[in-house]
């Protein structure tokens, strides 16, 4: 598993979701492996294997903003966190919080659940198949932290009358902290090539660049998004769980008549990307998880409506930038975002899933779509902070 | 206790003795219910001769069955393989569990021979045995014309009747129980069908939690394209896996001497569904439905059966496969072996068969007629030796392979040889990470950490059986959302560990039955074919032989981590350690 072990640790580091000192990745098949010497690694991290029947155990504790997140959301009173956000809550549901690197209470919440917060500073998964889900899980805490910790800020300052009243002295102070923390957005993408694909080489080529690019750029949670082209009667798409940075051999292609089922390996957004090209004729489709566009995806504070049930029956007209806003779960059921976002796609060349995501699109190659959503993503941020500059 | 109806029903055909008895509570709180109940019950009453009026055959259902938690509709059959030799369970679908927790039971033992063929009516809390001698002879269709279809039916056809070693019994007209030869085991005890019809309900201890975690998994499950998608396996029920396993090139082909056939989009899920104009369906309280009928009421088949009576049996002809899989369902026979002992037989006849013969032949089976049909009874393994080509038999422990060629995924190799019930996809069904990439993608092509990944999907599985829900859920879903359903349903506390731990439990068990049955490390192995032949490969896809030096590392890590001695066997420590010492 040594390979596994160093490929996960290495997508940490390359993420900025920890420094590569303060990850420990235990791998057990017959016999343990470790990205450090097993010597020096906390007797109670083996122990959770003899209370587990897992084969992968991560502990981090991450890189900043996120450690100076999970330190704040620490001093709140609550055990469990719940993410806000759509997607992470469908795949987490909860993120436990245990006092301390006890073997006994890490086996204790992660039977219950995937990943779990420790103390003030650290995080800990775990995978039963590969390093991948430990990598996958700790990623997701991360990312919905983040999305929480400002979604938070933003409706307590509406709550609270914004303001710099006593009791809203320690959120601003670790506010102004993190915001500070956090890396300012990037527009362009030079490493794109403008012109549309010629053939199918062509295809896979820019979408592999697409896909790389939009790790780089941390326009996804964790690798995961997906990416398709449209060309003749064959959308090709990335399949599911398929890491967007490297997308070579993880591509399906599936005619567009249904006439073949191997794209049973596609993506699971793979008919909301065939409804969009089937509305709008456009070609080249990206849907990413960028954190200010979730955010403000979420910033509706509608009187009298079932906050619950946004994510998937929102009847708002809402949008940000022009950009409408629409509900939608995962997938392909009655209240999913298939029935959905390629309605709404007409016009706007993007549309925003309320917690989730946004998909963006381009005429014939994936430049526009990938400026776009970026565009996106930079006037989701500015309008955040400038919301709550004007609350305080 | 919530989720079980507390009371079972232990069935005497050689007296005609019917009792109502309590569930043993120790058997539900250590092996769930489902086949961890019916392996626990069976014991080393398992280790008789599968026609020995002493052994016990079970009907169990788990605590999930007759609620709202999703795929909760199945059942589990317990016995000893004829076929085999292991202790044999077979998860099987339909609405026969749901129907027997609203009669009032949890599980049915039968023992004994009955002195002439005979069949068993429950009616809540009426159990009658009555003479079925007016159905001998004849197969599943006709059977239910004759005892009803109201309620829930097990039946045998002339199959099992004459004990086809790998004969199956047929639930609801085509739900099969269909590996290792449970409808020998019926035959032999002369029984012929079981109906079932209750009107009770079963007591969940938290609704609103049951419910909470019903649209959980809901939740997952439209997110899963393998399940909901627009070309998964609720539009084209498993026959969807054609084309993805074509394009992996791990199909197998002419009795797995090839592993690509050039045909095989003749009988793709989407070929099926058109030509039949097929419909969904699916076993009681399933929102998945991957069951399919075509219009003129014709079973689709699962994709095992349609790459084995296809590529296995170099046929293309989509009309012949669903007729086979037809008269499969009648005779009551177990559609992979009979489609790859059907192959080992072209194999070593040196023959290409034309699809009526092929038809021909699994009448000749079904009936166990003299010369071909009584010498392929037995199965491949049997057959192959008795022919002096024991190699063209594609089985482990003398169960036919299904259709992943191990040679496509090296974490099927492995599961395929530690398989407890024979050459088996099931028990930890690597193609969901190896193919499907659920829940994570692995490299397919390496044996690199499988060792452990496949102990913990064959625990898993078990429980799975045991709860009893169905395997497919588990592309999407994972135990963590069903640990708290089973807590919501029984009022125990359940974690996804507590699980995994009943699962090692059932596990280890049967192999240690195993183990009294004769089995070693030795029985563990693939066909030689595999380690020699390379597949049908392509410039992009290798399909190197297996190399034989790492797949016996892989082996012998997997028996590590297990826990087991270096002949594949669990200790006494391990035994003791899992609280089976009743056992030793």
């Amino acid at each position: 598993m040594r390979h596994l072990i160093n490929t996960y640790v290495t997508k940490i580091v390359a993420q900025g979701l920890a420094e590569k000192e303060n990850i420990t990745l235990l791998g057990l098949d017959a016999e343990f492996t470790a990205n450090r010497p097993l010597s020096g690694i906390d007797h109670e991290l083996f122990r959770v294997f003899d209370r587990m029947n897992i084969n992968t155990l991560l502990y981090a504790e991450p890189a900043e903003p996120y450690r100076s997140i999970l330190q704040y959301l620490a001093r709140q009173e609550n055990s469990t966190l719940v993410p806000t956000d759509c997607e992470t809550r469908t795949f987490l549901h909860d993120i436990p919080r245990i006092p301390s690197l006890s073997s006994a209470a890490i086996s204790t919440a992660l039977a219950y659940r995937k990943a779990a917060i420790v103390g003030d500073r650290g995080i800990v998964s775990y995978g039963t198949v590969s390093p991948e889900q430990a990598f996958v899980s700790f990623s997701s805490v991360c990312f919905s932290t983040y999305v929480k910790f400002f979604t938070d800020v933003m409706f307590h300052l509406e709550d609270h009358a914004g303001g710099r009243t006593p009791q809203n002295t320690a959120l601003l102070e670790a506010y102004h902290e993190i915001a500070e923390k956090i890396p300012s957005g990037r527009l362009g993408c030079e490493a794109l090539p403008v012109s549309p694909p010629r053939n199918p080489a062509e295809t896979y080529e820019q979408m592999v660049k697409t896909g790389n690019e939009l790790v780089q750029q941390r326009l996804v949670d964790s690798y995961f998004g997906n990416i398709s082209y449209v060309s003749g009667d064959t959308i090709y798409i990335s399949q599911t769980g398929s890491s967007m940075d490297e997308l070579v051999g993880c591509i399906d292609a599936v005619p567009l008549d249904g006439s073949s089922s191997s794209g049973i390996t596609a993506s699971s957004e793979l008919s909301a990307h065939i409804g969009i090209y089937r509305k709008t004729g456009k070609r080249a489709i990206i849907h990413g998880h960028p954190k200010f566009t979730v955010i403000m995806s979420m910033s509706c504070r509608r009187q009298g409506c079932d906050v619950s049930t946004c994510y998937r029956s929102c009847r708002e007209h809402r949008s940000v930038g022009g950009i409408p806003i629409v509900s939608g779960e995962i997938g392909t059921g009655p209240s999913g975002l298939v029935r959905t976002v390629p309605m709404a796609m007409s016009g706007s060349g993007a549309v925003i899933v309320f917690g989730h995501g946004i998909f963006s699109t381009g005429e014939d190659s994936f430049r526009p779509a990938f400026e776009l959503l970026q565009t996106v993503e930079e006037a989701c941020r500015r309008e955040y902070f400038k919301k709550i500059r004007a609350l305080i | 206790m919530y989720g079980y109806t507390s009371r079972s029903l232990r069935i005497d055909l050689s007296s005609g003795s019917t009792d109502i008895i309590d569930t043993p509570p120790a058997l539900l709180t250590k092996f769930i219910g489902g086949r961890g109940a019916g392996v626990a019950m069976a014991g080393r009453k398992a280790t008789g001769n599968f026609d020995d009026p002493a052994m016990p055959l079970i009907f169990a259902s788990g605590p999930l069955v007759a609620t709202e938690a999703p795929t909760s509709g199945r059942s589990s059959v317990i016995s000893r393989s004829p076929l085999t030799g292991t202790i044999l369970d077979c998860s099987v679908g339909g609405k026969f569990g749901t129907e027997l927790k609203h009669a009032g039971f949890d599980i049915i033992e039968i023992t004994g021979v009955a002195s002439s063929l005979k069949m068993i009516s429950i009616d809540d809390q009426n159990v009658t045995i009555s003479d079925a001698s007016f159905l001998a002879g004849k197969n599943v269709t006709e059977v239910r014309k004759a005892i009803g279809t109201d309620g829930a039916d097990a039946v045998i056809g002339i199959a099992g009747e004459k004990q086809v070693r790998f004969s199956s019994i047929v639930f609801d007209g085509h739900y099969l129980a269909g590996r290792g030869g449970m409808g020998a085991v019926m035959g032999a005890k002369n029984l012929k069908a079981i109906r079932v019809k209750g009107t009770g309900s079963v007591s969940v201890f938290d609704t609103a939690a049951l419910r909470a975690s019903r649209e959980e998994i809901m939740r997952l499950l439209r997110a899963s394209q393998a399940i909901f998608g627009e070309l998964g396996i609720s539009a084209f029920g498993t026959a969807a896996l054609v084309d993805l396993i074509h394009a992996r090139r791990m199909e197998p082909t002419g009795n797995f001497r090839q592993t690509f056939y050039d045909f095989s989009s003749a009988y793709s899920g989407y070929a099926l569904k058109n030509r039949f104009r097929a419909k969904k369906t699916g076993c009681r309280g399933c929102p998945i439905l991957c069951k399919k009928i075509g219009e003129q009421g014709e079973v689709i088949p699962e994709y095992e059966t349609v790459s084995h009576f296809g590529a296995l049996n170099f046929n293309h002809d989509a009309a012949s496969i669903v007729e086979a899989n037809r008269l499969c369902n009648e005779y009551g026979l177990d559609t992979i072996s009979t489609a790859a002992t059907i192959a080992c037989y072209a194999e070593i006849e040196g023959r290409r068969l034309s699809p009526d013969s092929i038809l021909d032949i699994i009448c000749d089976i079904g009936e166990r007629r003299s010369g071909r049909g009584e010498m392929l009874s037995y199965g491949s393994r049997r057959y192959a030796l008795a022919s002096g080509r024991a190699g063209a038999s594609m089985s482990v422990k003398g169960l036919e392979l299904p259709a992943y060629d191990p040679r496509g995924a090296y974490g099927m190799a492995l599961a395929y040889a530690t398989s407890n019930r024979g050459g088996c996809h099931l028990r930890a069904y690597p193609i969901s990470h190896e193919i499907l990439r659920k829940p994570v993608a692995t490299d397919r092509f390496s044996f690199e950490g499988k060792a452990r990944i496949i102990k913990i999907a064959e625990d898993m599985n078990a429980v799975i059986d045991s709860l009893t829900a169905c395997k497919f859920v588990f592309f999407a879903a994972s135990l963590e959302e069903y640990a708290k359903a089973v807590s919501a349903v029984t009022g125990r506390e359940y974690d996804t560990q507590s699980l995994l731990r009943t699962g090692e439990r059932i596990y280890v068990l049967e192999r240690y039955l195993n183990s009294l049955n004769g089995f070693s490390a030795a029985d563990d192995d693939l066909p030689e074919r595999f380690f020699a032949e390379e597949g049908s490969s392509s410039p992009h896809i290798i399909m190197k032989p297996l190399d034989r030096k790492a797949f016996l590392e892989a082996r012998a890590n997997y028996y590590k981590v297990r826990g087991y001695d270096k002949d594949g066997m669990p200790t006494v420590r391990l035994m003791k350690k899992l609280e089976l010492e009743e056992y030793l």
